[in-house]
């Protein structure tokens, strides 16, 4: 509806309409002051948004420059930046363990997410108790999680070694190595975000129409067969959001890293945020930094967009087998 | 008989799955209840006591982390971000959901791409700037910031709220002669109130949990738990009661308001795109 703001559902009528029906109008309002009305009402919201957009297209431009605290007056680089980052080894290096984060906690989140939902909608007594802290985890701050972990995780005297000492399996060097810190860390991010999964998995199960389920019954079909054709497509769009969720925040993971290894050992943890924490205020290459998080805020930017769409074609076909 | 073994497993599945989720919480009380004489020598026999707990909140430890100071610091620009965003989000949502004009889509499409953005990519070129204009390590600046994570949701689940809500009533009520101002405050707002109480709830948590705004954006006066937990982390032999201590007084206020909108969640984790 381009030029003015056309009421939706509600006929904003500044004098009654409804000729007879009820008392007049207190007063009437010109019609030029109705259609401003919704542009007043989100004027203070896109000033914010504003507030926050500025730093934005003042970091975009930034990165045109060699801006650092050891070069007070920078030289206009033009996209140098961007060349440098693409042509160094340690870009890509971050890029592999950025993917490689995302997509191993996405993917055990999802899975654990779902089943331990499937093992709630069974509904036994067992299962309506633990629901109620089924959150828990989540409402922590991943840095006090990461914090937690650390704790338990240390070599020598945390708790988990403790534990595993009787299986012959004691002093695992944890965060010491590189495959064990990046595994590690997923299992942090684990820890804190699979209730997130599977708080949308079960109020997917528990909106799931009765009827499809009551004929493959009649027809006696096996536990499989159901969850295989009738369950998991009609869940799908459920999971989808808590995977698109999942993936596009592990991206841009930074608290659970920061606490537990800061990227190390060596660069094994070393995703892209750290890399750009440790570039623009550690290093206070400040330039190179945000190029680092403009590279980041694209390709977040394009997933985002392809997993939505893909998401709109999944619940379409969700609603056809529902029927 | 094979039903009931069948549904045994599953329950003990179950159970060794909240033990994962919750063993570290207890762990966490275990270990901030031990005395640091005996920190390191046993894992299960010591005689409890609370003085780590005095430690944290009291004067703070040995190198002085002022930790209920961030405790207050926290309550501020948390519930500061909240008021903010609820004033300027609650027109915003309406707007959005009762008008269909140009600029509405856009808008809302702008906020929740602050949802998915990585936060460096704003706070970065904020910590130079908040230098220059004396933002730096204050209230207003961590409040200001903080809108990325409070604004797109309170604006999201609102606008999803006031859209569920039949626009009859409203209509009714003009026609009683309200003006639009009145129908807004005296028939939607009252109608949508859970939802505002719930998400209010929700945003504080986020707001409460963030991590990498205090972290590059405060230093002293402005500093909140998440980051102060850290301080107790430090040093050589680090003060595991202590740091088990600050967390878990950190964690309360989120855990507990949790509790309170458990039906809401669905709704405000997925920014309205699932609704049970």
């Amino acid at each position: 509806m381009p030029g003015r703001a056309a009421p939706v559902p509600v006929a904003d009528h500044g004098a009654a309409s409804g000729a007879g029906t009820g008392k007049r109008a207190a007063r009437a309002v010109p019609a030029w002051r109705r259609s401003l009305r919704p542009y007043l009402l989100i004027v203070p919201a896109l000033l914010l948004t504003g507030g926050i957009l500025y730093p934005f297209g003042l970091g975009l431009y930034y990165t045109l420059f060699d801006f650092a605290a050891s070069k007070p007056q920078p030289d206009l680089v033009g996209l140098g930046n961007y060349r440098r980052i693409f042509t160094q080894p340690a870009f890509w290096d971050s890029a592999r363990v950025t993917v490689a984060y995302a997509v191993g906690a996405a993917a055990v989140e999802t899975v654990l997410g779902v089943a331990v939902a499937l093992l709630l909608h069974r509904s036994s007594l067992v299962g309506r108790v633990l629901e109620k802290v089924l959150i828990l985890p989540l409402m922590i701050a991943p840095v006090i999680a990461a914090i937690m972990w650390k704790l338990m995780l240390q070599p020598s005297v945390g708790v988990i070694n403790h534990l595993l000492e009787p299986f012959g399996l004691g002093g695992v060097q944890w965060t010491d190595t590189p495959t064990g810190a990046l595994l590690s860390s997923i299992a942090v991010d684990v820890w804190v975000y699979t209730p997130f999964v599977a708080i949308l998995a079960l109020a997917g199960l528990r909106s799931l129409p009765a009827s499809p389920f009551e004929a493959a019954a009649v027809d006696g079909a096996g536990w499989w067969f159901t969850f295989r054709r009738l369950t998991l497509p009609m869940l799908w769009p459920y999971v989808l959001v808590a995977v698109i969720f999942r993936f596009m925040d592990s991206l841009k993971v930074f608290d659970i890293i920061y606490a537990l290894t800061e990227g190390g050992p060596g660069d094994s943890t070393m995703v892209l945020q750290i890399r750009a924490y440790l570039e623009a205020i550690r290093f206070q290459r400040y330039s190179f930094g945000i190029s680092y998080m403009i590279v980041l805020w694209a390709v977040v930017y394009l997933v985002t967009m392809v997993l939505v769409r893909y998401l709109g074609r999944i619940q379409n076909r969700a609603a056809e087998v529902a029927r | 008989m094979k039903r009931g073994l069948l549904s045994v497993v599953a329950d003990l599945a179950l159970i060794a799955y909240f033990v994962f989720a919750l063993f570290p919480v207890a762990w966490m009380v275990v270990l901030s209840l031990k005395p640091t004489n005996e920190l390191f020598s046993t894992y299960f026999s010591f005689t409890p006591t609370l003085d780590s707990y005095r430690t944290v909140l009291g004067a703070g430890d040995d190198q002085g982390v002022p930790f209920l100071r961030f405790f207050v610091n926290s309550l501020v620009v948390s519930l500061g971000a909240v008021a903010l965003s609820l004033v300027i989000g609650l027109p915003a949502a309406y707007a959005a959901a009762r008008w269909r004009f140009r600029g509405s889509e856009n808008l809302m499409f702008t906020l929740l791409s602050f949802r998915f953005a990585p936060e460096l990519t704003v706070i970065i070129p904020l910590f130079v700037l908040y230098q220059q204009l004396g933002l730096f390590d204050t209230y207003v600046g961590m409040v200001w910031v903080l809108q990325l994570v409070t604004l797109p949701l309170i604006v999201w689940i609102m606008r999803s709220y006031f859209s569920d809500l039949s626009p009859e009533l409203e209509q009714a009520a003009l026609l009683d002669g309200y003006t639009r101002k009145q129908a807004f405050f005296k028939v939607a707002l009252p109608l949508v109130k859970p939802g505002i109480a719930a998400v209010s709830l929700l945003a504080f948590i986020f707001a409460w949990n963030n991590f990498v705004f205090p972290l590059i954006l405060t230093s002293s006066n402005a500093q909140t738990v998440t980051v102060g937990a850290l301080s107790f982390l430090g040093g050589d032999r680090p003060k595991y009661n202590l740091t088990a201590a600050a967390a878990l007084v950190s964690v309360i206020p989120p855990l507990l308001l949790a509790l309170t909108i458990q039906r809401y969640l669905v709704r405000g984790l997925s920014f309205g795109a699932v609704k049970s």
